[in-house]
């Protein structure tokens, strides 16, 4: 089942690459993701079961965390496949467009088949970060993660997105070979000259066994470069500077799964490290990092969210908020943390709801401007709905999920004393919720412009995956399943 | 003794990247650096990772940016002379920090693990790497930065290598020379489009 989980998105890829049709690709996106997401279910409840699933002598071998963001990415991915379907079949009637956000040139798009086999590469990608416990493959791949996405940037052949694209490979590839010295810092903090570590492929749980005989010089090195290398993928500021340029030139598509996937496979890699921190009693060190970068995120998106007019920018810092949501609950630890796997799910979620809508708003109005997007209500009534539910989802506001994940952040910060964190966290959220209500508000207040049509019909496919998105994150406000907090708290328990 | 000579080569090598502003000169000191990991490579008596180290840090990687150099215009490969003069100094800045950091970190696992020079002279390419990265305006040699910032990364590694680990190590060289190939393919994009490979030209997407 993990070789299928691989070898599925690849072979498809493979056959998408060199023989796809339009029709073709068209069809097997949604028949692999579906099939990805079976494979995922199976595994999550082999592990939730307490089996312990393995393949290729332990290469493959996820636990309760690394199955949680697998199944994210898997669901994601599954509700991306059938708006991909409208998207495309939507891009090959325009035919040849214009770049709107820098010197009016017209552009195509890169072949179809290409697109849809890169995305089933970067769903395997992605897989194989969450199902390995071996840092070394688990490097490989977040690389590989990089590789397969920056041609899905790309889509869009133009000046802007060329320079997303290189700001992207560059960064992100610097960044992760950083990652890779912390690598190589972690095995000389464990390395002995009278017995040579022989760590297997599960490195992992071989880390944290013998963590208490690692050099702590050499293990608080390694973790720098952890967290700058994989943090600067998850878009942790300072770090980010890639993420505002590549989620607002990529197709909307992509950047959902980049927002809710792909930050999370990076922030694996950075908890990786904060587990063997942990075992080696320098959890307070790795904790204190992750609350640092967590709150720099919180300020640096509050900054860029006020008063910012591009409405995907917008949604890229606000993904740059929740990651930073994400580094500080997992710092404290304790109920913080096991908040922060619950925002972990319910933010992947709204953000590829909001991303998939505000790809059906660009297609309708041409626009990036959220001051020139108005009466979404009036022009588009159910992506205007869906964007309004939305907002208040990401915003934080009851009765979504993110309002109880940040709610119970929020009472882990106090349970563990932190009171002015947890009052800077209040500031910084809701500074952050009225730069976003000004911005997402006015697009669907106002009338509708004079040029568009009253009652224009919109395409099933392109509403249909944000509605399903929306009830679950709804629904995810309103009760937690048992089953699922349960695994919750089982992931949040590897790392505090 | 190869070892030394090779590690001083290196060293070498990484001011003259430093120091040459004609990036087709530095596409060739990129190719040194291949052939001299390969050859310490060989010192360690790891002989797959050699030749396969050779081949690619050593042949594809520099043919393949001397391919994507042979498309654009001459003048165009030129870096300005006074960014030149402050890489330079900046290397130098690295090394000095680097031998300072070795001599800090001087403890009895230092010595085990790396040989003597190995530490100091890792960090010094890593962070050579990190300036052609920053201090150049050209996508070409924030390539060749990259690559020379991996083979630092990768010397830093050459101790902890074991016959076990040559699988990892393939893999590793295998997502490089793709890094490598797509940001080729994203150069001739740059070049294309902007009529330049001055990634100074890249302002567009700001807030």
């Amino acid at each position: 089942m993990l070789i299928a989980i691989l070898a599925l998105p690849i072979v498809t890829g493979l056959i998408m690459l060199f023989f796809g049709r339009a029709l073709l690709c068209r069809l097997l996106l949604p028949v692999t993701a579906f099939c990805h997401t079976l494979l995922t279910a199976a595994i999550a409840w082999q592990v939730a079961h307490g089996q312990k699933p393995s393949a290729l002598a332990g290469m493959l071998a996820p636990d309760a965390l690394g199955v949680l963001f697998l199944a994210i990415a898997s669901v994601l991915f599954l509700a991306v496949s059938f708006y991909t379907v409208s998207y495309l079949r939507e891009e090959e009637r325009i035919g040849i467009h214009t770049n709107i956000l820098l010197d009016h040139g017209q552009f195509t798009n890169q072949p179809e088949r290409r697109f849809a086999a890169f995305l089933c590469f970067f769903l395997a990608s992605m897989s194989l970060v969450t199902i390995t416990p071996h840092m070394g493959v688990q490097w490989v791949s977040v690389e590989a993660t990089t590789l397969s996405s920056a041609p899905l940037i790309y889509f869009h052949r133009h000046k802007s997105s060329l320079e997303a694209t290189w700001k992207y490979l560059i960064i992100c590839s610097v960044g992760i070979a950083l990652a890779l010295l912390g690598n190589i810092l972690l095995s000389v903090a464990f390395y002995s000259p009278k017995a040579p570590a022989d760590a297997g492929f599960d490195q992992v749980a071989w880390f944290i066994a013998h963590a208490k005989n690692a050099n702590p010089t050499w293990l608080k090195a390694a973790f720098v470069f952890l967290v700058v290398g994989y943090g600067t993928k998850m878009g942790l500021a300072p770090l980010h500077n890639w993420l505002p340029d590549a989620h607002s030139q990529a197709p909307s598509l992509v950047s959902a799964l980049l927002s809710g996937a792909l930050l999370n496979c990076a922030m694996l890699g950075l908890l990786r490290g904060h587990q063997i921190m942990q075992a080696a009693q320098l959890g307070e060190m790795s904790s204190q990092m992750l609350i640092f970068f967590g709150l720099f995120s919180l300020v640096t998106a509050a900054v860029f969210i006020v008063g910012q007019g591009h409405y995907k920018r917008l949604l890229a810092y606000s993904s740059v908020e929740h990651m930073g949501i994400l580094a500080l609950g997992i710092g404290v630890g304790g109920l913080a943390c096991q908040g922060a796997m619950l925002h972990a799910v319910v933010h992947s979620l709204t953000k590829c709801l909001l991303f998939l809508l505000s790809g059906n708003i660009l297609a309708r109005y041409h626009t990036y401007s959220s001051y020139d997007v108005r009466g979404l209500r009036w022009t588009m009534p159910f992506t205007g709905s869906l964007w309004l539910a939305g907002f208040f989802a990401i915003a934080g506001s009851p009765p979504f999920g993110l309002f109880v994940s940040e709610m119970l952040i929020f009472k882990g910060l106090l349970a563990q004393g932190y009171v002015w964190l947890a009052i800077s966290y209040l500031v910084l959220l809701a500074i952050i919720f009225v730069g976003l209500s000004v911005a997402c508000l006015r697009m669907v207040q106002g009338n509708r412009p004079l040029d568009m049509p009253k009652s224009p019909r919109e395409p099933v496919l392109s509403v249909l995956p944000p509605l399903v998105l929306a009830i679950c994150v709804l629904g995810l406000g309103l009760c937690v399943p048992d089953a699922l907090w349960h695994f919750l708290v089982r992931a949040a328990s590897l790392i505090g | 003794m190869l070892l030394n000579i090779c590690l001083y080569l290196l060293v070498l090598s990484n001011f003259l990247l430093l120091g040459t502003s004609r990036v087709a000169q530095m596409t060739k000191y990129t190719a040194l650096q291949g052939f001299l990991l390969a050859a310490l490579l060989f010192d360690f008596g790891h002989s797959v990772l050699t030749v396969a180290v050779l081949v690619i840090k050593g042949l594809v990687l520099p043919g393949l940016l001397w391919h994507t150099l042979a498309k654009m215009p001459k003048d165009s490969l030129i870096c300005p002379h006074r960014l030149v003069a402050l890489d330079v100094i900046a290397g130098m800045a690295g090394l000095a920090f680097a031998i300072w950091l070795d001599a800090r970190l001087g403890s009895d696992l230092t010595f085990n693990l790396f040989p003597k020079l190995f530490l100091p002279l890792g960090l010094t390419t890593l962070f050579c790497g990190l300036i052609l990265i920053i201090g150049r305006v050209k996508a070409i040699t924030q390539v060749i930065g990259y690559l020379a910032a991996e083979n630092g990364i990768f010397l830093l590694g050459m101790p902890l290598m074991t016959q076990g680990t040559t699988w990892f190590e393939l893999a590793l060289l295998l997502d490089v020379f793709v890094a490598v190939f797509v940001m080729g393919i994203a150069i001739n994009r740059i070049s294309d489009s902007f009529a330049s490979m001055d990634v100074d030209r890249f302002r567009s997407l700001r807030d």
